[in-house]
């Protein structure tokens, strides 16, 4: 079915854009209720607030990568990885699927671009219907998209369970009477039903217990091995990132500020943030070490700082920091950084 | 050498439920210094922070406290009378709680919620009251303390919030602090600066503090000792270096092998297969051996609690000797 849109690429060099991002924004606005409304014809001076929840953000995900998207809570990290996915529209930007313009898209087109991106949700004790036995979960997609016949979709959805590490036997059960690690198993099976190319997983691992964030991490890189999978990992936890990613993606209060192969961002950070964060993270090889701290909080997207977000924590925060958006630029290779100290330097 | 400042011995926590028995905390024993860190390392279900509740008498029924002793000064605090434990929780002992909004009360402002604790304990005015809440604030690291006291908890951020808590378990310069999951809920950035506050307060006022976790990774940088808690009971125990770097009980090694940074990139994780049994029928003997790659048919028999190097306890027949490789 519509094989011209999914054809798997041939050379493996330097791989297709499977999806690229193109100055990508997206804004939130909180509308005026009916008083708000009524006192502002009044002459009250009040505005609809917006927040920037992503702005201006530029990526490209190629074929079989693993990108980590690492940010702290309020970045827009997760905004944009609904976004990717294809369930939240942009407010502004292009967004390119294979090379062509989703809005571009006809109907059945569009759909199936959104059949091979699937998501994979943080807490797996919500993103399931409690309702609907495991075997409903797994196979209702497969099933209304005509990936499996119905008198064959018993044996479909086995399969789908085997290859998540869960025992088919299990699935007239329901999902409250899994753990945490199987349900996130389940939402996996799930995900890998419809045979995407491509998964979005937003927070993935971070409800789990450390031996079964393991074992969930294992998974997915098994799963990419047998299956070529592509990979948008979004994440809070650089260990994690560091580990199981090939680019690195990291951003600050709704853009980013610095996209780096992984051993390159670990081992020579370019931006003050990256190097704070990476500073602050706990490592199990230290021992009794002083903690220091990135001075204040993370500021409100509703109200962001001028010019580079970041200046107000910023250590090396000068004049024009304050007032100048810093482009992300080269700094080595395939490596860009969104910093004014770059030019001063 | 004199009593230390926290003494746990043999702590037996239970609940009493109608499916069975459900043995929540079943032999825990440990000890905190004056202006030491103990970190209280375990997965969900393991009984921390049950643990955690009962040193500050918090267990609700169906809980109790079954049998084992709580020494604070050497004073039993699993048989004090509620009267006398209320005079010493939120006092000498003072707890923080993962969740902050679960500590404060929404419709009352800060400096409320603080001139409360301090006159609960001491007899002073309000105003001397109201200026102890504004040091204790100071302390944590809030800036313009005089007027934060009079926000309300939502008009704080999670960081923020999670430093009120801070400095209300610090009030009365307790003798010793539990401190449950405090940053889990909170950024790397945020965390670090709680850290941070946690070990200069342990430094200055010599308090022992309980931290209990999930991350490894936190207690390897904060504590001196640790403790790794399994199925309700004390798997190992011993200094920091002793036991991240030479883990002689097969879980800790196993928890060790899981954390990403451990790894080389891009190989797979060594996991611990299987998942932590149900305290309610768990099996006779080791907890673990239905996920140990080491074990043997002497397992089905309760393992003891044994000194393998100094300082270093084990609950295991057949522990690691050999130190892991980084």
């Amino acid at each position: 079915m519509s094989a011209t849109l999914v054809a798997p690429p041939a050379a493996e060099t330097l791989a297709e854009p499977i999806i690229e991002l193109r100055g990508v924004s997206k804004r939130f606005s909180k509308t005026l209720d009916f008083a708000g409304r009524l006192a502002k014809r009044l002459g009250a001076n009040l505005r609809e607030e917006v927040v920037h929840a992503v702005d201006g953000v530029d990526l490209t995900i190629r074929k079989g990568e693993v990108v980590g998207l690492v940010g702290e809570s309020g970045c827009g990290k997760s905004t944009l990885g609904r976004m990717v996915a294809g369930i939240m529209p942009p407010s502004d930007g292009t967004i390119l699927w294979r090379g062509r313009d989703l809005r571009s898209l006809n109907a059945a087109e569009a759909r199936n671009a959104k059949l091979r991106t699937q998501m994979i949700f943080q807490d797996p004790y919500a993103s399931l219907n409690p309702r609907l036995k495991v075997q409903e979960i797994v196979g209702e997609a497969p099933l209304f998209h005509g990936m499996a016949k119905r008198s064959e979709i018993g044996t479909y959805v086995d399969e789908q369970l085997r290859r998540a590490g869960l025992d088919p036997s299990l699935k007239a059960r329901y999902p409250h009477q899994f753990s945490g690690g199987q349900r996130q198993r389940i939402g996996i099976a799930r995900a890998l039903a419809v045979q995407p190319e491509f998964l979005v997983c937003d927070e993935a691992v971070a409800a789990l217990d450390v031996s079964i964030q393991a074992q969930i991490l294992n998974l997915f890189m098994k799963l990419r091995r047998e299956l070529d999978l592509t990979y948008l990992f979004i994440s809070h936890d650089l260990g994690v990132v560091e580990h199981l990613s090939d680019r690195v993606v990291i951003m600050y209060l709704g853009r980013v500020v610095e996209e780096a192969p992984a051993e390159e961002v670990f081992r020579h950070p370019n931006h003050p943030y990256t190097k704070a964060l990476l500073a602050e993270v706990p490592r199990i090889e230290a021992r009794k070490r002083a903690f220091a701290g990135v001075k204040g909080e993370i500021p409100s997207p509703l109200n962001p700082p001028s010019g580079c977000h970041f200046h107000p924590r910023c250590p090396f925060a000068f004049d024009r920091c304050r007032v100048e958006r810093p482009a992300l630029k080269q700094v080595g290779p395939g490596h860009r950084s969104a910093c004014h100290l770059n030019d001063a330097a | 050498m004199s009593a230390p400042t926290l003494e746990v011995r043999n702590l037996k926590t239970h609940f009493f439920t109608r499916g069975g028995v459900v043995k929540a905390v079943d032999d825990v024993s440990f000890t905190v210094e004056a202006g030491k860190v103990l970190g209280l390392v375990g997965e969900s279900g393991s009984g921390k922070t049950v643990t955690g509740f009962s040193i500050l008498g918090l267990v609700d029924p169906p809980g109790r406290i079954a049998g084992g002793q709580i020494l604070f000064k050497g004073r039993d605090l699993a048989t004090l009378p509620e009267a006398e434990m209320r005079g010493l929780r939120g006092n000498r002992i003072a707890m923080i709680f993962q969740d902050p909004m679960m500590t404060l009360n929404p419709v009352l402002r800060i400096d409320t919620q603080m001139i409360e604790t301090v006159q609960a304990h001491a007899k002073v005015s309000r105003e001397e009251a109201r200026q102890r809440a504004r040091d204790a604030l100071g302390q944590v690291g809030i800036p313009s303390p005089d007027e934060r006291l009079k926000s309300y908890p939502h008009q704080f951020s999670g960081g923020m919030r999670q430093r009120v808590a801070i400095a209300i378990a610090l009030l009365h310069k307790p003798d010793v602090i539990v401190a449950d999951e405090p940053t889990t809920a909170l950024d790397v950035t945020i965390q670090g600066q709680i850290l941070a506050e946690a070990q200069k307060l342990c430094a200055q006022f010599g308090t022992a503090l309980v931290w209990i976790t999930h991350d490894l990774s936190v207690v390897a940088g904060l504590a001196d000792d640790i403790a790794v808690m399994y199925a309700g009971k004390v798997v190992e125990s011993g200094p920091v270096a002793q036991v991240l770097d030479a883990p002689l009980h097969p879980y800790t090694l196993g928890l060790i092998g899981s954390v990403p940074s451990r790894n080389h990139r891009g190989e797979p994780l060594r996991q611990i297969p299987g998942m932590t049994p149900s305290l309610l029928n768990l099996p006779a003997g080791c907890a673990f051996r239905s996920r140990c790659p080491r074990a043997e048919p002497g397992c089905a028999e309760p393992p003891p609690f044994a000194e393998y190097r100094p300082g270093q306890h084990a609950r295991c027949i057949h522990p690691h000797q050999e130190a892991v490789a980084a």
